[in-house]
Parts: structure tokens; C-alpha cells; sequence
């Protein structure tokens, strides 16, 4: 069994200063890390004779209207099969400069998961292949995830719950 | 023997031998016994209106003994379920498809009104892409209210007048919604 401890040391004594604010929370490990580090800290995992997280689980993006320079956040979940052992990688990014390098060297899953990220995000994954919008319409115009838009307007009538049987 | 109900001759002069009505009476009378839906079920109205379909409630009473899967020959397009921006073009091309006369029933609230789903990425009810004759409330409706719809679009065709799809209104309309 891998333990967290084990992981993070191996992290540190490899990245030095660039993996820093690391947590625990429910037992998973989490750690942040920058834009130019990203890349080798995941391979480094994938290609590590005994922790082989081979798997990149999730790649989703998270927005933090109100920090500054840090808007955006993306997040990389990592499984590895063998130990049953997962790891939470974050990078945050600013608003202004919302490039990130690709995963899709790296793992092929990456390619529509960052597809995902862009689309309701706006994040731009520089060097993926088809990066384009998955989900939604082509034509849409904005990025839907985005904390930017108005709530509803609690006080309206043509969309009640009596209408719906609720 | 049980009795069988048999439709009611539409208004015109009988003689001995010979009955004489309009044509729109008589074709109206046609058309609105034999119309042919094609389901565009996309969620729970769909199961809905399956269980119309089924031997209970025999949506196949009203002459439209074949639902018809494709737009060939179908006379009435039942939008039914919710429909996201991204199906939006599939339905205007599957209407497009159809001939005239043509009838659009948005069944449930979904493909009436975009429904509890008052979200970017539904189609906040078909009439936004194509024009929709009868409306069918509930969510989901029961089959007896798909059946009223039903029934609500066969007294427009009967009644409808032979060159209503040639006037300026009608045109005026579709062009409203771009078609042609």
C-alpha cells in the first residue's frame, strides 16, 4: 500500500519548490503546482517503476471569480490501479494568460476531457490537436461555466413548480 | 354484434342517389382520419406516448395506423421529450423534410416551453424553429391528453380550407421561421 507521505516526499525531493501547498483532505493527496511543471510531474508519475499511476481519471477546470491573478484552476485526478492509490494535482492560472500545455502527449484521454474543459471554461490547452467544443453548439458564443452570469430572477411566474406537478 | 361508430357525413345536400359537398369538406374529412404521425420522441413523453401507441389507449383508432418513423408521406410531426439546442437542427430539418400538409404537435412541457429545463443548452420550446399547431401540456402528459392533441389536430385538418397553405398569412408565417 502507498502511502501519501511516501508520495509526497518523492515529489519533493524531484520538483523541490515547484510542488508546494500540499493537502490531505478525505485521505486524498493534493498538491498545486505550476504551468511549467505540470507536464513532467504527470509523466514522472505515469513512468515511476513502483507507483505506476497509470491512469489520468479526471481533467476538469474550476473558476475563482475573486482570485485575482489566479482566476482559473485546472485539476488533474490521477488513479494508480496497482497501489488503489489517488493523487489531486492542481495549476492555477491567470484570466489574462489562460494557456496551459496539453496532456495529450501524455494520455490519450486527455484529448476530450480538455475538449470538456475548454468548452465550459474557455481554457486553452496550447499544442492539443482538435481543440474545439464537444458538448455544446458550435456557434455558442460564450463559455456557459463561467461564474459570470446573472442568477435567476427569483420573483418569475411562467415557471413555477405547480406547473411541473412539483 | 357490437355496435360500430361510423364518422359523421360532413355538410352537404343529399338527393335521391347523390350526395354533393365542397371539397374542402370532403378532403378535409380525408386527411383528418388518416393522419399519419411521426414520433420525434427524445425522453419520458416518448415512453409516454408509447404507452399511447400500445393496445390500451390505440393512438391506431384515429386512422393513424402507421406511425411513420421517417418523414415520407407523414402528415403530423409530434415533437415529444426535451429538445437541446444541439437536436434544434435535427428537427427543423426532419419538418422540412415533410410534405405539406403538414401538422406539428409539441407534446409536454419540454418541447412546448423548454420546461424545468431553463437552461443555455435547451431549446426553449420548438415554436422558436418551427411552427407548432396544437400544444399538449403535462410533464409528462397522460395518453389520454396526447390522444386530446391528437384529436385537436385532426378538427384543424378537418376544417382547414384547401388553399389555406397558399395564402400570403401562411407564407408569412413560414417565412418567419425562414423556411422557403
Amino acid at each position: 500500500m502507498l502511502s501519501n507521505q511516501e508520495v509526497a516526499e518523492a515529489l519533493l525531493e524531484k520538483f523541490g519548490d515547484q510542488v508546494f501547498d500540499f493537502e490531505e483532505p478525505y485521505g486524498l493527496l493534493t498538491l498545486s503546482t505550476t504551468r511549467e511543471e505540470i507536464l513532467p510531474i504527470l509523466e514522472y508519475l505515469r513512468d515511476h517503476k513502483t507507483y505506476q499511476v497509470i491512469f489520468l481519471t479526471d481533467l476538469t477546470g474550476v473558476q475563482y471569480p475573486d482570485n485575482t491573478g489566479k482566476e482559473f484552476m485546472v485539476v488533474y485526478h490521477m488513479h494508480s490501479f496497482v497501489h488503489n492509490f489517488r493523487i489531486r494535482i492542481k495549476v492555477s492560472i491567470s484570466e489574462a494568460d489562460i494557456h496551459i500545455p496539453t496532456a495529450t502527449g501524455l494520455f490519450a484521454c486527455a484529448n476530450w476531457m480538455e475538449r470538456e474543459t475548454y468548452d465550459f471554461f474557455g481554457i486553452l490547452f496550447d499544442g492539443h490537436p482538435n481543440l474545439t467544443r464537444i458538448l455544446n453548439i458550435e456557434e455558442m458564443d460564450y463559455f456557459p461555466m463561467r461564474k459570470e452570469y446573472p442568477l435567476e430572477d427569483a420573483t418569475r411566474e411562467d415557471k413555477i413548480d405547480a406547473l411541473f406537478g412539483r | 354484434m357490437k355496435e360500430v361508430t361510423i364518422v359523421e357525413a360532413p355538410q352537404g345536400h343529399s338527393g335521391s342517389g347523390f350526395f354533393a359537398t365542397s371539397f374542402d369538406e370532403a378532403i378535409g374529412l380525408a386527411r383528418s382520419y388518416s393522419l399519419w404521425p411521426l414520433p420525434f420522441a427524445t425522453s419520458c413523453c416518448g415512453i409516454e406516448f408509447m404507452a399511447t401507441m400500445g393496445a390500451h389507449y390505440d393512438i391506431s383508432r384515429f386512422g393513424s395506423e402507421r406511425p411513420s418513423f421517417s418523414p415520407r408521406q407523414a402528415d403530423l410531426l409530434m415533437v415529444m421529450g426535451t429538445i437541446a439546442k444541439k437536436m434544434a437542427p435535427v428537427v427543423k430539418q426532419v419538418y422540412l423534410q415533410m410534405a405539406e400538409p403538414r401538422w406539428v404537435m409539441a407534446v409536454g412541457a419540454c418541447a412546448s416551453s423548454g420546461g424545468i429545463f431553463d437552461t443555455y443548452s435547451v431549446l426553449q420550446g420548438i415554436d422558436r424553429i418551427i411552427p407548432v399547431d396544437v400544444y399538449v401540456p403535462g410533464c409528462p402528459p397522460r395518453p389520454e391528453q396526447i390522444i386530446d392533441g391528437l384529436m385537436q389536430i385532426q378538427y384543424l385538418a378537418q376544417n382547414e380550407k384547401l388553399r389555406r397553405r397558399n395564402t400570403d398569412e401562411y407564407q408569412e408565417l413560414l417565412a418567419s421561421y425562414n423556411i422557403q
